[in-house]
């Protein structure tokens, strides 16, 4: 079959041993997207990744580059580079020497050599650290360093494995940033593994949501988080409360379903079609929840009553445990702190009610 | 022990080690003292400082040519062990290999087998192949038992090394070939050099191996063997051993001191 995107992984798997690493794995990836692989640990998305550098061979299936089959072709000869999770950074050579590593074969003239790195440098803003010792780094220094080596030789994709996960939480989030930027500049295709969600929320164009070596979902951060196809990506992209539920019917543009914890609702029909019966999940955002009181002005489609047991002050927002009545199930709300909402709840009467509108109600396949 | 030791027993240890250690370095100390003792017994009274040994050990001919063959067959052996050394740890680190354990306890079977059996063996493998006995067959026994050595010396070195390294340079476009001399080799350089330093000294001093397999050329520890039927000739022999013993230690220190610098670079610790 021939490829029509840029990157083309089909029907792809990946054993080892009896151990199914990658099971089946179809994904397409467009040319200058910032694309993230998403997953808990031991879901197969490093394997994955290795497999697009060409350090494990696919035992089926077929990789397609810029319409290349990878099958066969050593990582030396592909048209990737790779940010390895620990940087590889090369402790016998300094920062100028890592970077003009890969352009050896390319046989440059020195002064041409020396501009190409020197751009690099420049790129990743060290250009005065082209001497130094890669001890002499720290550690966002030393991942700069790693992504000018792999992209001063000017790859069509460039691999990151789990870039961000050796940095400490403000570097963190700094070289989000950052590397959003970068990838605007040099408009490469860049494919990131991680397995931080709000990670792949803040920096991708798209994300492809694993687990168990199968590829559930891909799609936009927005799409993922607000309209989730499936009970895993839904619980695993931020906080959700999910409920087992039935289809009772369906009613117009909405859904009526049974829940045992919070009764008979209503939902909006999205874009999956379910038969009356059908066993499913209920899904809730915390943040589409709000504390029903006389002054509640908005549209509420459906509540449920209980009694909160805890409160979680976060400053600008705060999240509420409710315990339904009638169940042992824990409902979260998160709620706004304005004009210090947050505090007067946690000082308010124990027993609330909890609304929420009919197209915040997100139901689920796979119950 | 568990818990603190007590006064005596820190008194006894105190005493025990020094024994120990009077035990180990008196019998070589004995060497250089009376090498420079002017009289050929071995025995206190000494009898007055003299340089005569040492002048007598350096003019002696056959010395001369034992001290060639012995640095003609050590240096060959230290090359061929550390390649083959170098190959057999990399293999054992690089791949999830099966049979890894069984291999490694295969290699290290010449260090457990007695030299003197393995002598034996050898001289019977070389006659019956026809094969006729000369440095050369003593540098193929010195291989057999170096490899051994040079193979923990590195095996120790390459699993501290991060194999990403080496999938960094192939992903930056060069061929596995190139990446060992461009990656795997500098870095492991340390380790590298205390292999060939190593396996060196051991071919050097070796004398049980070469006893059996050497044929009318004699290495070092042979000919110091034979100048031993002389009493005349032992004060040179003494001064002769003393020259040996500095270089030795020297070459052992310098050995262990670049492994440590090495591991201390690489991991940031010393192990």
């Amino acid at each position: 079959m021939p490829a029509s995107s840029f990157i083309s992984i089909q029907d792809v798997s990946k054993h080892f041993g009896s151990i199914v690493a990658v099971d089946d794995i179809d994904v397409e990836i467009n040319r200058g997207e910032f694309f993230a692989l998403l997953g808990p640990s031991g879901c197969g998305k490093t394997t994955l990744l290795r497999m697009l550098a060409g350090f494990e061979i696919p035992t089926r299936g077929e990789i397609f580059i810029d319409g290349e089959q990878m099958s066969g072709v050593a990582p030396y000869r592909r048209p990737v580079n790779m940010v390895f999770q620990n940087y590889a950074i090369f402790p016998h050579l300094n920062v100028f020497q890592n970077i003009a590593f890969g352009l050896r074969k390319d046989r440059l003239a020195g002064d041409e050599l020396k501009t190409r790195v020197n751009n690099a440098l420049s790129l990743i803003k060290m250009k005065e650290f082209g001497e130094r010792k890669p001890e002499e780094l720290s550690g966002g220094q030393r991942q700069r360093v790693a992504l000018a080596r792999a992209l001063v030789k000017n790859p069509k994709v460039l691999l990151l494995d789990e870039p961000l996960g050796a940095l400490d939480k403000s570097l963190r989030e700094q070289m989000q940033l950052e590397l959003r930027q970068l990838q605007k500049i040099v408009g490469v295709t860049f494919v990131f593994v991680t397995h931080d969600q709000e990670e792949a929320l803040t920096m991708s164009d798209r994300i492809a949501v694993m687990s168990a070596g199968k590829v559930l979902e891909v799609g936009s951060p927005d799409d993922l988080y607000e309209r989730p196809q499936t009970r895993f990506v839904a619980e695993f992209l931020g906080t959700m409360n999910v409920f087992d539920g039935s289809v009772h019917a369906r009613d117009g543009d909405s859904y009526i379903v049974d829940t045992r914890d919070l009764g008979r609702i209503r939902a909006g029909v999205g874009a999956q079609e379910f038969s009356d019966g059908e066993k499913i999940s209920v899904a809730l955002r915390p943040e589409n929840l709000k504390i029903v009181n006389s002054q509640t002005s908005e549209d509420i489609d459906g509540s449920v009553s209980g009694v909160m047991s805890n409160t979680a002050y976060f400053g600008n927002s705060a999240q509420v445990y409710v315990t339904l009545d009638g169940s042992e199930q824990a409902l979260v709300v998160s709620i706004q702190n304005q004009d210090g909402a947050a505090s007067n709840v946690a000082h308010g009467s124990r027993d609330i009610t909890i609304g929420w509108s009919r197209s915040s109600v997100l139901l689920l396949k796979d119950a | 022990m568990s818990g603190p030791p007590g006064k005596f027993n820190i008194g006894w240890l105190r005493g025990y080690t020094v024994v120990y250690l009077i035990f180990i370095y008196l019998p070589i100390l004995l060497l250089p003292i009376f090498s420079f003792n002017d009289g050929i017994y071995v025995a206190f009274p000494m009898s007055g400082f003299t340089f005569q040994w040492w002048a007598e050990m350096v003019s002696q001919p056959g010395m001369h040519k034992a001290l060639w063959n012995s640095i003609a067959v050590a240096v060959p052996v230290s090359l061929i062990s550390t390649i083959l050394g170098m190959m057999g740890a990399k293999a054992l680190t690089s791949y999830p290999l099966y049979g890894a354990r069984a291999l490694t306890g295969m290699f290290t079977l010449p260090l457990v087998t007695p030299f003197l059996i393995l002598g034996i063996a050898l001289l019977i493998t070389f006659k019956n192949y026809g094969i006729n006995l000369s440095l050369f067959t003593v540098g193929v026994g010195h291989v057999l038992i170096c490899v051994p050595f040079s193979l923990f010396v590195l095996l120790s070195r390459l699993e501290s090394f991060d194999r990403s390294l080496e999938e960094a340079a192939l992903d930056l476009g060069e061929t596995p070939w190139i990446v060992f001399w461009r990656v795997t080799f500098p870095i492991n350089m340390p380790g590298i050099v205390a292999s060939l330093l190593l396996t060196f000294t051991i071919s050097f001093d070796e004398f049980l191996l070469a006893f059996f397999l050497t044929g009318d050329a004699s290495t070092l520890p042979i000919f110091i063997w034979s100048q031993l039927r002389f009493p005349v000739k032992l004060p040179s022999v003494l001064a002769l051993g003393s020259a040996i013993l500095v270089v030795t230690v020297f070459i052992v220190v310098v050995a262990e001191l670049l492994r440590r610098k090495g591991s201390t670079r690489s991991t940031g610790k010393v192990i």
